[in-house]
């Protein structure tokens, strides 16, 4: 094949990678003054990037023999992250503002950059080096973003528990990767997936596959690999938080999504017990271990494992509407998320200094009625309360488990997602009737603030129109795999 | 006669070794950094003998893959052990405990 069409596929990458890479130098000779202008050209890399997806990249096929897909499912998944990425960005200077010594270096924007660049490689994976290759630099920025507040125990701690729980989930994920290579004799996912065909298969590839997995649902904090998110997501900086909970979120599910159809197809039964198990644990324990919370990012963490296990229920169909079904889900759950953050981000003391007590939260209708609207109306979608949004999320993944035969397993899912909608009540309940606590100080910047409406307009019924073409989008990423 | 089957009992020894490594050791922080670079040496050892027994190139390409990324991860790891330190004082694996629920 022509070898200026397979870098013209894998432009957005490249864009990213060189962009990040220039970035980083206007950083190293800029120094702290660079942080504004190196904030905004990281913005326009990712919208470039965007750009760089609407040609070969969104419909080549294959590239550079297979190691690298550019298709539908790869660039819907980018859309999100990229968009994901972005509002991490635009978030941080204000954070930064008022965490007291620790300023918002020129460095986050590149991190954000280079993760990015990560994700894509790993959505766009055709082989296991390219998934994990894509995944390290994804996790290894991830580790400095985590510990991005250099004077603050909880982030150093944060990011050390990030990084030796990440270590481990990417030493089992090669340990099957190895596994499958020596089984199968390739690492490309189409001759992985023939290896896989036929009736008797080695135990090799059976354990290959089982370590596979547990890494991936390591990397999307599924349980019961779940452990390091409600800490990382409590220490991290709220804005890396807002990032961790979506765009590498989007990524990991994506990846799976892509190795269990596209590499291990064939061993579909084998592999949806493990996704089955996952899926219902991590909804079930979401939903549990979250009602205790006091902590409203802690709190946020369980949703997000919660949610991963709603997106997994599509997986375990494993038909393109299900695969369909996830990528709604993500699409969906990517806005909810960022939205929840925004309002998170909002809630400051006198001084500014970030509060993440849900307490304080307390009758915020009648000090902050716009704000608290705002959170209601997430929380509400986040429970899959009908007219918003997040009811459409799930009923998709539900409706794709139900024409795939996986009845009982669907109704399972619906009686704990209302367990889990206790919790997000609670918090509508602390805001609208009790007793006000001291309210929040500082108004919303104009980016925040705008943000935050689209968000919320965007999840209310205000977002229908968009339910369709977004069925239409998925379902063409979805047949990608198929 | 070593056989492929040799190379990957030792691999499989050394990677329950470094799992465990990581969850029994209570003490030291950086025994945790060994235990990682243990697993991946596992993962290696397997990636070159299946490599060999294959007759097949790409194991060793990703070897050396997992070589180069195992740097850059202990590089991070070290960088995050010492803000860690300098934020806290010590490096004992039960003192890492700031957040918990």
């Amino acid at each position: 094949m022509d070898y200026s069409l397979q870098l013209l596929m894998t432009l957005p990458e490249l864009v990213l990678a060189v962009g990040s890479i220039v970035l980083m130098l206007v950083a190293a000779w800029g120094g702290h003054q660079s942080t504004k202008l190196v904030s905004w050209a990281a913005i326009a890399v990712l919208i470039g990037a965007g750009i760089a997806l609407a040609g070969p990249a969104s419909s080549g096929g294959d590239a550079f023999d297979g190691l690298y897909r550019a298709d539908m499912f790869a660039a819907f998944s980018k859309v999100l992250i990229y968009v994901a990425a972005a509002v991490s960005i635009l978030i941080a200077p204000r954070f930064f503002q008022r965490t007291s010594g620790d300023d918002l270096r020129p460095e986050y924007p590149v991190l954000i950059l280079l993760s990015t660049a990560g994700m894509g490689m790993m959505v766009s994976a055709g082989d296991m080096l390219t998934l994990y290759v894509g995944l390290e630099l994804l996790s290894l920025s991830s580790y400095v973003l985590a510990s991005f507040m250099r004077r603050d125990a909880r982030s150093a701690e944060a990011g050390l528990k990030y990084f030796v729980l990440g270590a481990l989930a990417s030493g089992i994920l090669l340990y099957g990767i190895s596994l499958v290579y020596g089984f199968s004799g390739t690492t490309l996912f189409d001759g992985i997936a023939s290896a896989y065909t036929g009736g008797e298969r080695s135990m090799g590839l059976l354990f290959g596959l089982v370590f596979v997995f547990a890494g991936l649902a390591f990397k999307m904090s599924a349980v019961p690999f779940h452990m390091w998110t409600p800490d990382v997501y409590e220490g991290a900086p709220t804005p890396v938080t807002a990032f961790f909970a979506s765009a590498p979120k989007v990524a990991a599910v994506a990846l799976a999504v892509r190795v269990a159809i596209e590499a291990m197809g064939p061993a579909l039964h084998d592999w949806r017990q493990i996704v089955i198990f996952a899926s219902l644990a991590s909804i079930i324990l979401g939903a549990v271990a979250a009602i205790g919370q006091t902590n409203v990012k802690r709190l946020l963490a369980y949703s997000s494992i919660n949610n991963v296990g709603f997106a997994l229920i599509g997986l375990a169909a494993g038909t393109a509407e299900g695969v369909a079904g996830v990528l709604t889900y993500l699409a969906i759950y990517v806005v909810m998320t960022i939205g929840s953050f925004l309002v998170v981000l909002q809630m400051r003391g006198p001084d500014g200094e970030p509060i993440e007590d849900i307490a304080s939260l307390a009758g915020m209708s009648r000090t902050r009625p716009g704000l608290a609207a705002a959170l209601a109306i997430f929380m509400f979608s986040l429970a899959g309360i009908p007219p918003l949004l997040g009811f459409f999320a799930k009923l998709a993944v539900f409706m794709a488990a139900v024409q795939a035969g996986l009845i009982v397993f669907a109704v399972v899912g619906a009686a704990a997602s209302a367990i889990g909608a206790y919790y997000y009540l609670r918090i509508v309940k602390t805001m609208y009737f009790d007793e006000p606590a001291p309210a929040f100080h500082g108004k919303p910047g104009m980016v925040e603030g705008g943000l935050i409406a689209l968000t919320a307009a965007v999840i209310s019924p205000l977002g229908w129109p968009l339910l369709l073409p977004l069925g239409a989008w998925t379902m063409l990423a979805a047949k990608a795999l198929f | 006669m070593i056989g492929v089957t040799h190379y990957l009992v030792v691999s499989a020894i050394l990677f329950t070794l470094g799992v465990l490594g990581i969850f029994m050791n209570r003490k030291n922080l950086i025994v945790i950094l060994m235990a990682i670079e243990l697993i991946l040496l596992a993962v290696n050892l397997n990636l070159v003998a299946f490599s060999a027994a294959l007759g097949d190139l790409v194991g060793q390409v990703f070897a050396m893959f997992v070589l180069t990324v195992a740097a850059g991860e202990a590089a991070i790891g070290l960088a995050i052990l010492v803000i860690y330190f300098r934020g806290r004082g010590t490096i004992s694996v039960d003192d890492v405990n700031r957040m918990k629920g």
